[in-house]
């Protein structure tokens, strides 16, 4: 999980913030003004690229993906999830 | 055209000085390279260059009235000089030259600044009163032609470009704060306001009298939406066509006067096609038409205006530009325009004009402001759509409208409503503030601001750049509807400050080329102002009435297109080499901690990720090019400004010392 964490945090710190690191885990990215509408997108492409899992249109929710800790819990309920589909 | 330049000395500065006049017009002779003319007296110094398009073998400046008390330095057109002609005639003034400048100083001398709601015209002029030591200025009404000025040392410094009033001698530029903090808020800084301290701009529509104690500014002509006029009828929507057919007819027809030919730019779009066919059915013989195309297809229109050519049998050129092109025309764009920019757009319109210039012709047509008075942007539906949201704001289905004029962004489909409520949300329901229309563009380019260094950050903590309290609106804006508020916002924060500027007059004339624009007629605008809104934007049919014009002149493919706006790729263009090239130079900490203006760390960030291959975003996008730019303008004008080689011998050159007499080499 922290290893986690720190990606997602290094990930939203150099490609948005700029190193501008005042970040805590459950900082809003829409309170903040962090991501505009393609930043979104772009952390979603990330993150189903590094955690191997399909973000549905539906998921895509600010409760899913709006702040640090959000998007860890839900990559990884998705993992437990598709962890569990394989085993059935 | 031309450049206007001077200075005014009454107590205890610059005497005025032939010298300093060569080198102020050598760093603007792009302007006027055919001629120039200086003006001297114990107080004051006037110069000019011209670029001769009306009267090629009359009308040198400086100009003077019979008596000799006013003397006169222009930049402009007044495109019905012809009938304020006719008018000082048969009132028996006698008008000796076919020059514009003649009738603008005949007018001056009987009316004083009253001539300024006469005229119609784009212009930046001054006029020295010999007698009563005082200096009149003045810009047309939209701020076309454009017009800086300074303080220095007890002295009044004047100019049509920054460059120019750089060469005077010992005055230094510093960055201004609160200009930077407008420029990354909303792309450009507003008058009075220039990129630097030391410099103010006059506002577009306002004159101004400079005597010994000091300046006094006044506004002849804002903006007006929303008028009731009884006079205007509005109820046969048949009639309103024909009367705006007329109407942009005699625009071009008074635009197509000139001693030498005229061309038009071709975008592919309905303004430009519409302008370019009223040329067509008034132009006898050649008619050339200029387009821009891309090597990158994601910002090519070359079909369209390829089609449009061919409809109207022009000769038509079009310059075809690469990535690295924009790279490497850009710091030379950056000098021509003098402020900081966050999109590459201008650079391909300064190579543009280079092929015009090339082609031997001095002055093309072009379709802006369509947008702005007619309501084709998309901004403007934005607000729309807003504001009908706003009425409900848990609605579910009314931000989805948002899609609509996004179709570019698909991908916010993929995002619920939930996001869009986020992104677009912001401020929803506060649809009685100036900035609504803008506040979410502004939000957005206000990231790019996290590259501010420290100290810049600081300097502009207090403030947070309010475009629409900056810009001094209209008294009578907080009365109009949603489209009028927006339209009027885009015209007095955008139009002149960066389009007309960036995108227009400096691009131009940095290749000694005259941009006209018939939908920047006074009349077009004044028609507009009383058009009510459903003529301008019908539901989210924008420019509803230029449209059924352009039904009646255009095939259906261009007159019914989606607005394209006109865009220039920007990272490709910047990143596109392996080899080290200027911009690696001008982003490096060295060049960066010499600024003082950006944070190296942040900065080395947004090129590691352009370089990684990383999705850049559009923030990045305007990001990199304000960094560029900015840093460009800072070795260019700040670190050391090199004032070009002054006028020498082998320049025409007449000067009127009227300290002494008059002389010409």
């Amino acid at each position: 999980m922290s290893e986690m964490r720190q990606d997602i945090r290094n990930y939203i710190v150099e490609n948005f913030l700029f190193g501008q690191d005042d970040l805590e885990d459950d900082t809003s990215f829409l309170d903040r003004g962090i991501l505009d509408s393609t930043g979104v997108l772009y952390l979603v492409d990330h993150i189903e690229l590094t955690y191997s899992i399909k973000v549905e249109n539906d998921e895509m929710l600010p409760e899913n993906l709006d702040t640090i800790k959000a998007i860890c819990s839900y990559i990884e309920r998705k993992q437990t999830t598709s962890a569990q589909s394989v085993k059935e | 055209m031309c450049g206007i330049v001077g200075y005014l000395n009454f107590r205890n500065g610059f005497a005025p000085s032939e010298d300093v006049m060569r080198a102020m017009l050598a760093a603007i002779r792009h302007r006027g390279p055919d001629q120039f003319g200086i003006y001297l007296d114990d107080f004051a110094a006037l110069g000019n260059a011209r670029l001769s398009i009306i009267d090629l073998d009359h009308g040198q400046q400086p100009m003077t009235t019979a008596d000799r008390r006013y003397w006169i330095v222009y930049n402009g057109e007044i495109f019905n000089h012809r009938e304020l002609r006719e008018e000082l005639e048969s009132n028996g003034i006698i008008v000796q030259t076919q020059c514009d400048t003649e009738i603008f100083l005949k007018l001056f001398e009987k009316e004083g600044p009253q001539c300024l709601h006469r005229l119609n015209g784009q212009f930046a002029v001054a006029v020295w009163d010999a007698r009563e030591k005082k200096l009149f200025l003045a810009r047309d009404r939209l701020g076309i032609r454009p017009l800086y000025y300074s303080f220095y040392d007890n002295t009044f410094v004047f100019g049509s470009e920054i460059k120019a009033i750089a060469s005077f001698p010992g005055l230094k530029l510093s960055w201004d704060a609160a200009a930077l903090d407008q420029i990354f808020t909303g792309w450009s800084c507003l008058a009075p306001l220039s990129p630097f301290s030391e410099i103010k701009q006059l506002r577009p529509g306002s004159y101004a009298w400079l005597h010994e104690n000091g300046i006094q500014e006044k506004v002849y002509w804002e903006p007006q939406f929303d008028i009731q006029d009884s006079e205007f009828k509005t109820d046969s929507e048949t009639d309103l066509i024909e009367a705006l057919h007329d109407l942009l007819l005699d625009s071009v027809q008074l635009r197509l006067q000139a001693d030498v030919p005229v061309g038009a730019y071709l975008s592919g779009g309905l303004d430009s096609s519409l302008i370019a066919s009223l040329v067509k059915e008034n132009a006898k013989g050649r008619f050339d038409t200029f387009s821009i195309a891309f090597s990158d297809t994601n910002f090519d229109e070359s079909e369209h205006q390829r089609r449009m050519a061919s409809l109207l049998d022009t000769e038509h050129q079009v310059i075809t530009v690469t990535h690295e092109e924009i790279r490497d025309i850009f710091p030379e764009v950056v000098w021509h325009c003098e402020n900081p920019i966050l999109r590459t757009a201008p650079a391909p319109m300064f190579l543009l004009s280079r092929l015009v210039n090339r082609s031997h012709y001095k002055v093309v047509l072009t379709g802006e402001g369509a947008d702005e008075f007619f309501a084709g942007y998309d901004i403007f539906k934005e607000a729309k759509i807003r504001a009908f949201w706003a009425k409900e704001p848990e609605s579910e289905r009314r931000p989805k409208l948002l899609q609509r004029i996004y179709p570019d962004l698909q991908n916010l489909a993929r995002l619920g409503p939930k996001y869009l409520a986020n992104f677009f949300g912001h401020g929803l329901t506060d649809t009685a503030i100036d900035s609504y229309s803008h506040s979410i563009r502004w939000m957005n380019t206000r990231r790019a601001k996290r590259f501010f260094s420290r100290e810049l950050s600081e300097a502009v903590e207090k403030r947070s750049a309010d475009l629409a309290s900056e810009a001094e609106l209209p008294a009578a804006f907080k009365h109009w509807d949603i489209l009028s508020k927006a339209q009027c916002l885009e015209i007095s924060t955008f139009l002149s400050s960066y389009l007309l500027s960036s995108q227009g007059d400096r691009v131009g004339m940095g290749n000694s080329v005259e941009g006209r624009y018939p939908f920047l007629d006074y009349r077009v605008s004044e028609f507009c102002s009383k058009l009510p809104a459903k003529f301008r934007m019908r539901g989210l049919r924008d420019k509803y009435l230029l449209r059924k014009l352009g039904k009646e002149i255009l095939p259906k493919d261009i007159w019914d297109r989606p607005k394209k706006p006109y865009r220039a790729p920007i990272h490709r263009s910047f990143f596109s080499s392996e080899r080290e090239t200027y911009v690696d130079h001008i982003l490096s900490e060295g060049s960066l901690e010499k600024s003082g203006l950006f944070n190296p760390k942040a900065v080395s960030m947004l090129t590691g990720k352009i370089k990684r291959g990383l999705p850049v975003g559009e923030i990045d996008d305007m990001a990199l090019t304000g960094l560029i730019s900015t840093q460009l303008l800072h070795e260019q004008y700040v670190d050391g400004f090199t004032a070009p080689e002054p006028l020498g011998a082998k320049d025409d050159v007449l000067i009127c010392d009227s300290r002494r007499k008059v002389s010409q080499n």
